[in-house]
């Protein structure tokens, strides 16, 4: 490998922030695209990029291992330089270069962004000990040692993490309350129909859901005053508490990229290629870029979709890597199409599409709420997102209507595909 | 090339058939075809070369990390 110490940019190399499942594909794409320069990818975790969907499901049943969700470094980043439990803690886009905590600083010709998320904290009085997130491999692995049969669980918030949770949680025996301040637990990301739905099933399993209020303090335990004990919330109630989790959303981690003149209040704003406010040397990837999909419009939103990481990540690797190599941009339009799924006790739900588009306009497409059902999100009329509770061998075909979505409708989406 | 697919951590995403539709199916009840032969370990015919990156791809995007390109 070359010195990346050289004092033109060129030959500096690609420098990758975040060394997950973003940045591990960007630097295979950047490989793939042309780019022969050093890649090294830096990350503040100390692992090699693992899966997290796992963390709050099947893997936090268990023993979280670290060796059963490690990615495998695929051909093209086998010469990737990693520096592992490294924290870049500041980048500058001019100069080009980026600073790390042990106060290196590290020159580049190409910059990827693949930061990512990490989980709000909720700024309340009380206890700090008993309360857990769950982003990380290291989070999971605190959280499966407090999830003993019996123990009372407090689950803050209702979202798909907060909802996987509770029903893990309801699997290894665990008492479990959710409080959020939405009346329908997964509103904002399902409407209430599914939101509803998913609400009754959790119930038959145990949990009890505090919905319309919010907490407002933690207590600490008889115990140990200095560790959780209860939780209080709005309407007064007082919900005892072994052990809490917050999972109330996440802020991205930008803060590294301040004092460059960026947009940073949700994310970094990339254009089609993935390319940060139109800098050809500096793109992002993953949940942390918002990005516009011409599948539906060109408003710059973020995503945070497992498969999308994989289709952003390729998309800004390869874009970089082209760049450096001298070898133009690319003619395609980038207009994935996004995929989630969630799965909570033997039930998975799978979206394809941007349902969150559409939640003003919800119709049964298939079965029914109670049971198996195809649930279809509408913006003006048309559809632009589908959720499946149960049937399996229909995601093809509704994935299939999805990829069709815009057709001309958006001008901006140049070839539309043959109807379905 | 080959591949295998671990059928004991596929849980029939379906995400490898939108990658590779040449190598991967889904059945009527979506389940991935291979189930039907094996619940372990399954183990491709040679693959050719010219479907590498679509193969690659679908390894890539399996959300249970189940497929392995053998070179
Ligand atoms: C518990 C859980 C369950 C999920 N379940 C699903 C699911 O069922 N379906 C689904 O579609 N999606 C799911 N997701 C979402 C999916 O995992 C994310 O979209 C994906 O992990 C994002 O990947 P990323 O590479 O963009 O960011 P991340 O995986 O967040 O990686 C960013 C990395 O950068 C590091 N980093 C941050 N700042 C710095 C810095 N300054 N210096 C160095 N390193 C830094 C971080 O520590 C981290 O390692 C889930 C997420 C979680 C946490
Ligand atoms: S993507 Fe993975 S989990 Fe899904 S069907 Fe294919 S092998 Fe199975």
């Amino acid at each position: 490998m070359e010195e990346t110490t050289s004092t033109s940019a060129a030959g500096n190399g690609i420098v990758v922030v975040g060394a997950s499942m973003g940045g591990m594909r960007a630097a295979e794409a950047a490989r793939k695209a042309g780019y022969q320069g050093p890649i090294t990818v830096i990350g503040d975790e100390p692992h090699m990029p693992y899966n997290r969907p796992p963390l709050s499901k099947e893997a936090l049943a268990g023993r979280p291992d670290p060796a059963a969700l490690i990615f495998r470094v695929p051909r093209a980043a086998q010469d990737v330089n990693w520096r592992l439990g490294t924290t870049v803690t500041a980048a500058d886009l001019t100069a080009r270069t980026v600073t790390l905590d042990t106060g290196e600083v590290l020159p580049w010709e190409g910059l990827v962004v693949a930061t990512g998320l990490r989980p709000r904290r909720l700024p309340l009085p009380g206890p700090a000990a008993g309360r857990y997130v769950i982003r990380t491999l290291a989070d999971a692995q605190e959280l499966h040692e407090q999830l003993e049969p019996g123990r009372r669980l407090v689950v803050i918030g209702a979202g798909f993490i907060g909802c996987e949770l509770a029903a893990t949680a309801r699997k290894l025996g665990v008492s479990v309350d959710v409080v959020a301040p939405e009346p329908v637990p997964m509103q904002r990301p399902l409407g209430d129909l599914l939101g509803q739905a998913l609400q009754q099933r959790h119930e038959a399993a145990g949990v009890r859901f505090h919905l319309g209020v919010l907490p407002v303090a933690f207590g600490g335990s008889a115990e140990d005053p200095d560790a959780v004990g209860s939780v209080s919330l709005s309407d007064g109630t007082v919900l005892p508490a072994d052990l809490v989790v917050e999972a109330v959303g996440c802020a991205t981690n930008v803060e590294w990229l301040e004092g460059n003149g960026l947009d940073l209040s949700d994310g970094v704003r990339c254009d089609n290629h993935l390319r940060v406010e139109g800098r050809p040397e500096v793109v992002a990837c993953g949940d942390v870029a918002k990005f516009p999909n011409l599948l539906f419009d060109d408003i710059p939103r973020r995503v945070e979709h497992w498969t999308m990481v994989t289709d952003t990540a390729k998309r800004a690797g390869s874009t970089l890597g082209r760049h450096l190599a001298g070898n133009g941009e690319a003619e395609d339009v980038f207009a994935p199409v996004p995929s989630f799924w969630s799965d909570q006790y033997d039930i998975r739900i799978q979206s394809f599409g941007a349902v969150g588009l559409g939640t003003e306009d919800i119709r049964v497409l298939e079965g029914s709420p109670d049971t198996d059902v195809v649930v279809g999100y509408h913006r003006d009329g048309e559809l632009v997102g589908v959720v499946m509770v149960g049937f399996g061998g229909k995601h093809a075909q509704y994935r299939t209507l999805i990829s069709t979505v815009g057709q001309g409708a958006v001008p901006v989406r140049p070839t539309a595909p043959e109807p379905v | 090339m080959k591949f295998t697919v671990d059928m004991k951590k596929c849980q029939d995403h379906g995400q490898c058939v939108y990658s590779a539709p040449t190598l991967f199916a889904l059945d009527d009840l979506g389940k991935l075809t291979f189930r039907e032969e094996t619940d372990g370990l399954y183990e491709s015919e040679e693959v050719d070369e010219s479907l590498r990156d679509d193969l690659e791809e679908a390894a890539d995007v399996c959300p249970m990390q189940a497929i392995e390109v053998l070179d």
